[in-house]
This record gives C-alpha cells, structure tokens and sequence, in this order.
C-alpha cells in the first residue's frame, strides 16, 4: 500500500473511533501534547493506561470471586479506572466505570459481575483498536512519512 | 528585576495515579514550567521540606520542619489530586497552608469530581483554583498569576495589594463560556492571603450542571 493511503486509511479509522464513541476529545487533547522533541507521548501514556487498567481489572475480578466482597474497595478501584480512561479518553469504558459505580454503591454483586464483564470487554475492544492505529502510525514513519493530524 | 521567565518556575504535581502524573506533567513542561512530580501527599511534604515527626506529635497541626527552616527546593506551586489514599489533596492544601513556611505558595487542587461542597471546602481552605480532570492546557494559563505573585512576595514581609502590583491577565467578570462545562472556578485574584478563611464567593463559582 502506498504512503498516501496508508496516510489516508489512518485517518478514516481515527475518525471512525471518534464516530463510534470509542475515543472522545480528550484524546486529542493528548495528540496536540505530542511534538518532535516528545514524539512517543501518545503511546507511552496509553501503554501506561493498558498496564494499570489490566492489573485493575484482574483486582476486580479477583474482588468478586469472594465469599464476602469489598464494595468499598472494589469502588475505589473502578474509580481508578474511570479516571485513568477519562484521562486517555476511552470514552466507553470510562461510561461503564460510571455505571459499574452504581454497582458498587448499590452492593449489588450481580450487577457489578456483569458490569466487569462488559468493561473487560470494552476494554479490549479499545485496546485492539488504538494498538491498530498505532501499527498503521508506524507503517507510515517506516514508508518515510509523516503522521496526518 | 523584571518578569521571570516561566521555565524559572518549578511546579510541585502530586497524583497517585501514574497516568495523570504523565499528562499533568507533559503539559506543565509545554507551558514551560519545571516539574517535579510525587505520587503521594507526604512524598510531597517531604519534597517541600517539611517533615511530620509522627512520633513525637505534641501538636497535630504544627509538624516539625526541617532544620533548613525552609524548603529544600524552591516550589513556586503545588498542583494536586483532591482523591488520593492516605494524604488528601485537601489534607495536603491544609498541612501547607498552616505551615508558616509553606503557607505562601499557591495551591490548586484537581479532581474527576464535580462536588461543589469538595470545591467549596477547598477554595475556602485557601486553594487558588479547583481544577476539573481531566485538565487542559487552558487550564494552566490561569496558574501564572498566582505563581508571579510568589516571585515577588520573597521581597515583602508585608501583603501588599497585589491587584495594583501585576496586570493579571484573568480579569474580573470574565467567564470563557465554555468553562461551564469544564470546571468551577473562581474569578480574580484573593489579594488578603493573611486573613483567616472563609473568603465569602458566594457568585464566583460556576458548576457543571
């Protein structure tokens, strides 16, 4: 594939995770701190968010495989994970911790089961997506181009 | 003496969250600050040289301080997270604030939050501004002013009325409309920094509705 479609494929799946609710603003927020002298921001603050939200989530499941679960805790964690994905701009996923919240607030263990469930799920999604765009970023630095905005 | 240059000022952020204490300082250093970040209230006190003797607490509010008497480091202002486990950001505005030699440098508090008694709490407590997450660029611009303040005030034993002293950019009155969304803030500058809290704004704080 040539450097000007790659250019142009990156483009049409970046907005296609903005149109899907997968990404909100604040994700480019986070493209306009990268520059030249900080060229790798974007990817090492959402590897960053990949780290900490895998070891929350394996804390929540671990949470809700109890005889008696901490719903304090259990919140408190989710509420990390809302704000790590608010800050990336993961926009679905920081939805669900909003609900899961209720959850745990409610001490509800059935619905806090299958909240995590849904955040595990919308999670990878994400994951799988932005690690997509950031291959197709490199196949256009590898092919001598740059990044559109 | 003229106006310092914003890479002479050096920001103190403090969050417990590894992502935000990359975002906050990657926009500290574009707008050309130093930065030091800490993930947790008393690794900030520390950093400010100011060292709680837990054992040894005759008085629970006036910690030890080192035998420096000053800070280590010069910190222009102290960035925090309101929700941190252990030391609040509130926690942390009230240890400094009632810290004879810490009590000058400005405060602001960030938080994922939109309580307006937290925003309250910690304006009243002495906070210069009470920042929502996540923060923005914009948001920073308005950390100048308090920080020019600081500068000057190492010269004066006396409060002067700064509003007379520095043209600060954030006007009274002004709202950018689209801080309604954002974040609750207050308008102007407190110029009585030795006057005893509550500072009364009843007008002064927009909340996201």
């Amino acid at each position: 594939m040539g450097l000007v479609q790659l250019q142009r494929q990156l483009v049409d799946y970046r907005t296609s995770l903005y149109d899907e609710g997968f990404l909100d603003e604040q994700f480019t927020q986070l493209q306009e701190l990268q520059d030249e002298n900080n060229p790798d921001f974007v990817v090492e603050v959402v590897s960053l968010f990949f780290e900490d939200s895998e070891r929350l989530l394996n804390e929540l499941s671990k949470a809700l495989e109890q005889q008696i679960i901490d719903f304090k805790r259990m919140d408190a964690r989710v509420h990390q994970l809302k704000g790590s994905s608010s800050s990336i701009g993961a926009q679905r996923v920081r939805q669900l911790c909003i609900v899961f919240r209720n959850y745990c607030e409610a001490q509800n263990r059935e619905g806090c089961q299958k909240c995590l469930q849904q955040v595990k799920h919308e999670y990878s999604i994400v994951k799988t997506k932005l690690e997509s765009m950031f291959q197709l970023e490199q196949q256009i630095l590898n092919a001598g181009g740059s990044i559109p905005v | 003496m003229g106006m310092a240059a914003d890479s002479e000022f050096h920001v103190l952020a403090v969050d417990d969250s590894i992502i935000d204490r990359k975002l906050i300082e990657r926009l500290l250093k574009t707008s050309s600050y130093q930065v030091t970040t800490v993930d947790s209230g008393s690794k900030a006190l520390e950093f400010l040289g100011l060292h709680e003797d837990l054992h040894d607490r005759i008085d629970q509010n006036t910690p030890s301080v080192s035998p420096n008497n000053h800070q280590e480091v010069e910190v222009n202002l102290v960035i925090t997270d309101y929700c941190m486990p252990g030391m609040t950001g509130y926690d942390l505005l009230k240890k400094i604030k009632e810290s004879s030699s810490l009590k000058n440098i400005p405060v602001v508090i960030m938080s994922s939050e939109n309580v307006p008694s937290r925003i309250s709490r910690c304006l009243e407590e002495g906070a210069e501004e009470f920042f929502l997450k996540p923060v923005r660029l914009s948001d920073l611009n308005k950390l100048r002013p308090h920080m020019l303040k600081t500068k000057s005030k190492d010269h004066c034993k006396e409060q002067v009325d700064e509003k007379t002293a520095f043209p600060s950019p954030k006007q009274e009155g002004k709202e950018e409309s689209n801080n309604n969304k954002r974040k609750a803030t207050e308008e102007g500058v407190s110029p009585e920094r030795t006057r005893p809290r509550p500072r009364p704004r009843p007008n002064g704080i927009t909340t996201m509705v």
